[in-house]
């Protein structure tokens, strides 16, 4: 089966700087990924080239065999936060059905199919009962699930979450990444975290950006594989991935030119979670 | 009541209600869109456009409306990214725009007495040409809101993620910014160009404060515009006042006494209910 996201030798600059260079990148449909890596290492940024916003410097973007523009409605994306205001004049409901809208979206109202699948979503991520609540008084974390309601309620076929964790206690992580886990049945996810404290049991592999991207799969994320380090893999792989040797998992990536770089970058990742 | 018998009078109201309708509308749009001082630059730069049209000896509204649609596109383009110096270029093109007008109209020969009515409105010069222009960009301007509503709200609420459904969100905003245009152009007679961000700014807050859609915000707006202009008109004929000024005047007292600290009625789901939720979160 052919991968539904293929990126290959591509390469972004923003201002000059380069963001990203010479990534290449396939995933398989049904997998769950996380992308992770330090706050400007441009995590963000592959999102923004996959779903179209940005146009990659070289190089190219196939997501389920398309260039990203044409298949961008076949994604569902949740931002990292909602651009819109506090103060906004929207409705909950409104702003899931705004996951429907294309640009033959002309008149006032919303179709009955549109409200109907709107409604499935807001019950899905449990927030069906605020769906005529004003979204500005809706918590962080509410406000978090209907941006997950809007991503859901055009029937994607792949799901790209940035941040979807923050403003979300440790509980309500727990139920996210059951509802995500359940969702993955049917799609693609892709999961974007800074915090590499928060990879989930229910993650199938993991995206390393930082300027360039590695991909570590499944195979490397086996729990016998945690076990024989004599760790309940279960309870916590989160532990060894977040901690690096002598915990590590994940293969030392394999680019040797930028070994040194790398390693350098393990360290400055494991003392700053130290200091926390 | 009898100044109502008075033709002018007459076209004065009419404009004034035709005005305040497109103002209630695309204020709101520019409120929710936080473009009010991109607006502002709209209006004092659409100067040139009447100077413009002194210097050329053509129609002035028509000539206002074309300067100021080919400078809205212009606008748009430069801020169509939203890079920190927007506001300086909108800066730069605002006083270019009113300096451009002022020295067309040194160099046009004869007699400048109705300059002062373009800055700050007079109801005494509304031709029955100009309310047939009005009514004509009050229907546009309302049909094409009307045909566009959910494209504007979404792109209003969360450009990127328009975006990212695969709307060309800079044709949106480029329209957008011609809906200014044309509706800056309604409300030269009115309040004149310096004045008109009362009307885009003042009904269209309180109305984003009681209303819990973009639509009904409009509503409001438009309403609220009305009864500020038409109360504003009266009271200048009554009392010989610029019309502009007192419309505003009427207005700022208005939001004024809706500030003050009595309690208002809210919004159902406007009221903090934070604690509902927060089960599953």
């Amino acid at each position: 089966m052919a991968p539904v996201i293929e990126i290959h030798d591509l390469s972004f600059s923003f201002n000059g700087h380069p963001v990203l260079s010479g990534v290449e990148l396939s995933i398989e449909a049904q997998d769950f990924v996380a992308v992770i890596g330090p706050n400007g290492g441009g995590k963000t940024t592959l999102i923004k080239l996959m779903l179209g916003l940005y146009q990659p410097d070289s190089g190219w973007i196939r997501i389920l065999g398309q260039e990203p523009k044409r298949a961008c409605r076949r994604i569902g994306y949740m931002p990292q936060y909602a651009t819109g205001e506090k103060g906004f004049p929207i409705r909950v409901l409104d702003v899931v059905l705004m996951g429907r809208i294309s640009g033959t979206s002309l008149g006032i109202c919303w179709g009955r199919r549109d409200r109907q699948k709107a409604m499935e979503c807001l019950e899905l991520v449990g927030m069906a009962d605020a769906r005529d609540r004003l979204v500005g008084s809706l918590s962080g974390g509410q406000l978090q699930r209907v941006l997950l309601a809007r991503a859901l309620v055009s029937e994607p076929e792949i799901l790209f979450l940035d941040e979807p964790m923050a403003n979300i206690d440790m509980g309500g992580q727990g139920i996210l990444f059951d509802l995500l886990a359940e969702l993955n049945r049917k799609m693609t996810i892709l999961l974007v975290t800074h915090d590499i404290g928060l990879i989930s049991r229910h993650i199938k592999s993991i995206v390393c950006v930082n300027e360039r991207v590695f991909f570590h799969n499944a195979a490397e994320l086996k729990p016998e594989m945690l076990e024989t380090l004599g760790l309940s893999g279960e309870s916590c792989p989160v532990e060894m991935i977040a901690h690096g040797v002598p915990h590590r998992v994940l293969k030392r990536h394999n680019a040797d030119t930028d070994g040194r770089r790398q390693e350098k970058r393990d360290e400055s990742y494991q003392s700053r979670r130290g200091q926390r | 009541m009898e100044i109502l018998g008075y033709p002018f009078v007459q076209n004065a109201l009419l404009a004034g209600i035709l005005a305040a309708l497109a103002s209630g509308i695309i204020g709101s749009l520019v409120v929710v869109n936080r473009m009010v001082f991109l607006a502002g630059g709209i209006a004092h730069a659409a100067y040139g456009g009447v100077g413009l049209a002194f210097y050329m000896g053509w129609p002035v509204l028509p000539s206002v409306l074309g300067f100021s649609l080919a400078n809205s596109v212009v606008m748009g383009i430069l801020t169509r990214q939203r890079f920190e110096r927007t506001d300086t270029i909108i800066g730069v093109i605002w006083a270019l725009g009113m300096a451009l007008g002022i020295v067309l109209i040194d160099l046009t020969p004869g007699y400048n007495v109705d300059l002062m009515s373009f800055l700050f409105g007079s109801i005494l010069a509304v031709s029955t040409q100009d309310l047939m222009l009005m009514g004509i960009l009050d229907l546009i301007l309302t049909a094409s809101v009307l045909l566009l509503y959910r494209l504007l709200l979404a792109q209003s609420y969360d450009r990127e993620f328009l975006a990212a459904r695969g709307v060309n969100t800079t044709v949106l905003h480029l329209f957008l910014m011609a809906l200014m245009a044309a509706s800056v152009v309604m409300t030269i007679r009115i309040t004149g160009l310096v004045l008109v961000m009362a009307l885009f700014t003042m009904a269209p807050y309180m109305a984003e404060k009681w209303t819990g859609s973009l639509m009904s915000m409009m509503i409001v707006a438009a309403a609220l515009n009305t009864l500020f202009v038409t109360a504003g008109i009266a009271l200048a004929c009554m009392f010989n006042l610029t019309s502009g000024a007192t419309i505003i005047l009427v207005a700022a007292c208005f939001f004024l006494l809706t500030r003050l600290p009595f309690p208002v009625k809210r919004v159902k789901g406007r009221a903090a209910q934070a604690p509902r939720g927060a089960k599953a979160g």
